[in-house]
C-alpha cells in the first residue's frame, strides 16, 4: 500500500518538473519574441524616420517628397491594428520613389547624401530580418502553445497567443544593389 | 561587439565550414570586434589566439560516415566555462543540429544566439527520433542563417521556421589578384575537390573526356585534390591518360594561381552541395566556370547567367560545352566578366555587413549571453553533470 503510494507520488513530482520545465520553455520563448519584436520595432522606426528625413531633404522632386513624407508619417503614426498595412504602404512608396537607380545616384550625390542613403539601404535591408527573426519565434512558441500539456495545464498563462507580423518588406531594388545584397 | 563562435567540426583538419569560420572571424577582428571561436581541436594543436580548445573530437560512425564529434561531459563543461569566461553580447553557432559542439552550445546558453545551417542533408531517421530533444535547444536561437535559397528550403522542411539567406563569404580580391601560372595555360580544364569522392563528380568528367579530346586534341585536364590517381584514370584509354596532369593538394595560394589560370574551370559535382563555395572562387578569379545544374550551383551561378550550366551526370551535355566553351575565347571572356562583376556580393565586405548587421538585430532589445541558469538550478538539486 505504501509502496503504491510512493510511486503515485514519484509520479507527481517527475510530471510536476515536466511541467515546470515545459513552463521555463515556454517562458523564454515569449521572452524571445518580445526581444525580436523590440527589435523589429527598432528598425521600423529607423527606416520610417530616415525615409522621412530624405523625404524633407529637397533632394527628391516636389511630387516624390509628397508620397514619401505620407507614408512615411502614417508608418509612423499607424495605431497598431493598421501599423502591417502602413508599414508595407511606406515599402511601396519608398519603391515607388526609389525606382530608378539614377534616383538612387542623385540622392547620393547632395550634400550628406551618401549617408542618408547608406542608412536607408541598411533600415530596407534590416527590416526583413528582423521580420523573419521575429516570425520564427513566433512559430516555435505556436507549435508549443497548441501542445496538449500547455492547454491543459495553462502553462501559458494570460500571455496572449502570439501574431506574426505580416507585411511586404520587399526592398527598392536600386538601392540595395549598390549596397551589395 | 564581443562575439563567440561555435565551430562544430575539427579545427585542424581542413573544411569548407572551418575555413568560412576563420575567414569570419578575422574579417571581424579586423573591424575591431572582440572575437572568441570555440572549436574542437587535439590539446597539442597550434591554434590562432582567437581560438578556444573544446577538447578532441571523436570519430564515431554518424549519418552514413565516420564524423568527428565532440560531446560528453567533459566538452560540456568547456563550452559553459567558455560562455562563461568570455561574457558575450552574442554568440553564433554553425551547424546547430549537428550532435557536436554547436548543440552543446545552443543547450547550454541563453540570450542572443545567432546559428548558420551550412549543410542541407535530408532529414535522417536519428533526427526525427531526437526532434523533441532538439527542439528546445533550437528554440532558443533568435536568429537562423541559411548559406543559400536552396539551404533555407531544406530548413523550413525539416525544423520548420524560417532563415535570412547570407552566402558563404570569399576574399574576391586575394583570388582577383594571383598570377596565373604559365604551366597551367593553354587549353587547360581545372578540376579541384576529392579524387575518390564520387559526389564531387570527377567520373563523370573523366567519362566526357574522350569526347572532348576527340573534338580538341590539345585539351589537358589539371586536377587538384587528394586521392587515389591510379583508380581515376582507370576508365580512360592508355594514350589519353597524358592529357590529364595531377597536382595533388594545392595551398591557398596555388590554388587561386591555378584558377587565374585555368581557360575553363568544371565542376561535375553530382549531389551533397548546399552552396558551392568553389565557384565562387573560380569566378573571383575570373575563371570561366561549367558547373552541373544542382539546384545550389544555379543559384550561385545566377541560373546560368554568370557561368555555364549542364544536365547533372550527363557527360555528353558536359563533353559538348566545355568543347564549345574552348572553340569560343569571346564567350569565355564574356562569362569572366560577368562572373567578376555577379562575384562581388560574395565579398567579405559585403557578407560580413549582412552577419553584423543580423548581430545588431537580435542585439537590439536583448540581454547579453550567459550561461543558462537551468544548469544552476540542476546543481543545486545535486544534479549536475560535471
Amino acid at each position: 500500500m505504501s509502496a503504491t503510494l510512493i510511486w503515485i507520488l514519484v509520479g507527481l513530482v517527475a510530471i510536476g518538473l515536466y511541467l515546470s520545465w515545459t513552463a521555463g520553455r515556454l517562458d523564454r520563448l515569449h521572452a524571445r519574441i518580445d526581444a525580436a519584436r523590440a527589435a523589429l520595432d527598432a528598425q521600423l522606426l529607423r527606416r520610417a524616420s530616415v525615409a522621412q528625413e530624405l523625404a524633407t531633404s529637397k533632394v527628391l522632386d516636389p511630387a516624390a517628397s509628397i508620397v514619401l513624407y505620407e507614408a512615411a508619417h502614417a508608418a509612423r503614426q499607424a495605431e497598431e491594428e493598421q501599423r502591417e498595412v502602413a508599414e508595407s504602404e511606406l515599402s511601396q512608396a519608398l519603391r515607388a520613389v526609389l525606382a530608378e537607380p539614377a534616383q538612387v545616384e542623385a540622392v547620393r550625390e547632395a550634400p550628406g547624401g551618401e549617408e542618408a542613403a547608406r542608412e536607408l539601404a541598411q533600415a530596407v535591408r534590416r527590416v526583413p530580418m528582423a521580420r523573419r527573426f521575429h516570425n520564427d519565434a513566433v512559430r516555435a512558441a505556436r507549435a508549443l502553445r497548441r501542445h496538449r500539456k500547455v492547454r491543459w495545464f495553462r502553462l501559458a498563462g494570460h500571455a496572449p497567443f502570439p501574431m506574426a507580423f505580416e507585411m511586404d518588406d520587399e526592398p527598392p531594388t536600386a538601392l540595395v544593389d549598390r549596397a551589395g545584397v | 561587439m564581443r562575439i563567440g563562435i561555435v565551430c562544430p567540426y575539427s579545427w585542424d583538419v581542413p573544411g569548407g565550414v572551418q575555413f568560412h569560420i576563420r575567414d569570419l572571424a578575422e574579417h571581424l577582428l579586423a573591424l575591431g570586434h572582440e572575437v572568441s571561436v570555440l572549436a574542437p581541436a587535439d590539446d597539442d594543436t597550434p591554434l590562432p589566439p582567437y581560438v578556444v580548445s573544446a577538447g578532441r573530437a571523436v570519430p564515431v560512425p554518424y549519418n552514413g560516415s565516420v564524423a568527428r564529434l565532440n560531446f560528453g561531459f567533459l566538452s560540456a563543461a568547456r563550452v559553459r566555462r567558455w560562455l562563461h569566461d568570455g561574457a558575450f553580447d552574442v554568440i553564433h553557432i554553425h551547424e546547430p543540429a549537428s550532435p557536436s559542439l554547436g548543440l552543446l552550445a545552443c543547450w547550454a546558453a541563453q540570450g542572443p544566439i545567432v546559428a548558420t545551417f551550412h549543410t542541407s542533408n535530408p532529414r535522417s531517421r536519428a533526427m526525427i527520433a531526437a526532434y523533441p530533444i532538439l527542439q528546445p535547444a533550437l528554440e532558443k536561437i533568435s536568429a537562423r542563417i541559411a548559406v543559400s535559397e536552396y539551404a533555407r528550403r531544406t530548413l523550413v522542411e525539416h525544423l520548420g521556421g524560417d532563415a535570412v539567406v547570407i552566402p558563404n563569404g570569399v576574399d574576391v580580391d586575394f583570388f582577383a589578384r594571383a598570377k596565373p601560372n604559365p604551366d597551367w595555360q593553354g587549353e587547360t580544364l581545372g578540376f579541384i575537390g576529392r579524387i575518390d569522392e564520387p559526389r564531387k563528380g570527377l567520373p563523370v568528367l573523366m567519362k566526357a573526356l574522350p569526347k572532348i579530346l576527340a573534338e580538341r586534341p590539345r585539351t589537358r585536364l589539371l586536377v587538384a585534390g587528394r586521392g587515389d590517381e591510379e583508380e581515376a584514370v582507370a576508365s580512360l584509354p592508355e594514350e589519353m591518360r597524358s592529357r590529364v596532369e595531377f597536382l595533388g593538394m594545392i595551398s591557398d595560394a596555388d590554388k587561386a594561381r591555378f584558377l587565374r589560370s585555368v581557360d575553363v574551370y568544371v565542376a561535375p559535382n553530382t549531389g551533397g552541395e548546399s552552396f558551392g563555395i568553389i565557384l565562387v572562387e573560380a569566378m573571383s578569379a575570373g575563371a570561366p566556370v561549367l558547373a552541373s545544374d544542382l539546384d545550389a550551383f544555379a543559384q550561385v551561378l545566377d541560373q546560368g547567367e554568370a557561368g555555364e550550366l549542364y544536365a547533372n551526370e550527363d557527360a555528353d551535355a558536359l563533353a559538348a560545352a566545355a568543347v564549345r566553351l574552348l572553340a569560343d575565347p569571346g564567350r569565355r571572356q564574356e562569362l569572366r566578366e560577368r562572373g567578376s562583376a555577379h562575384v562581388r556580393r560574395f565579398d567579405w565586405s559585403t557578407v560580413g555587413a549582412d552577419i553584423l548587421s543580423v548581430y545588431e538585430t537580435v542585439t537590439d532589445g536583448a540581454a547579453a549571453v550567459a550561461a543558462d541558469e537551468r544548469t544552476g538550478r540542476r546543481a543545486r538539486f545535486g544534479l549536475a553533470r560535471d
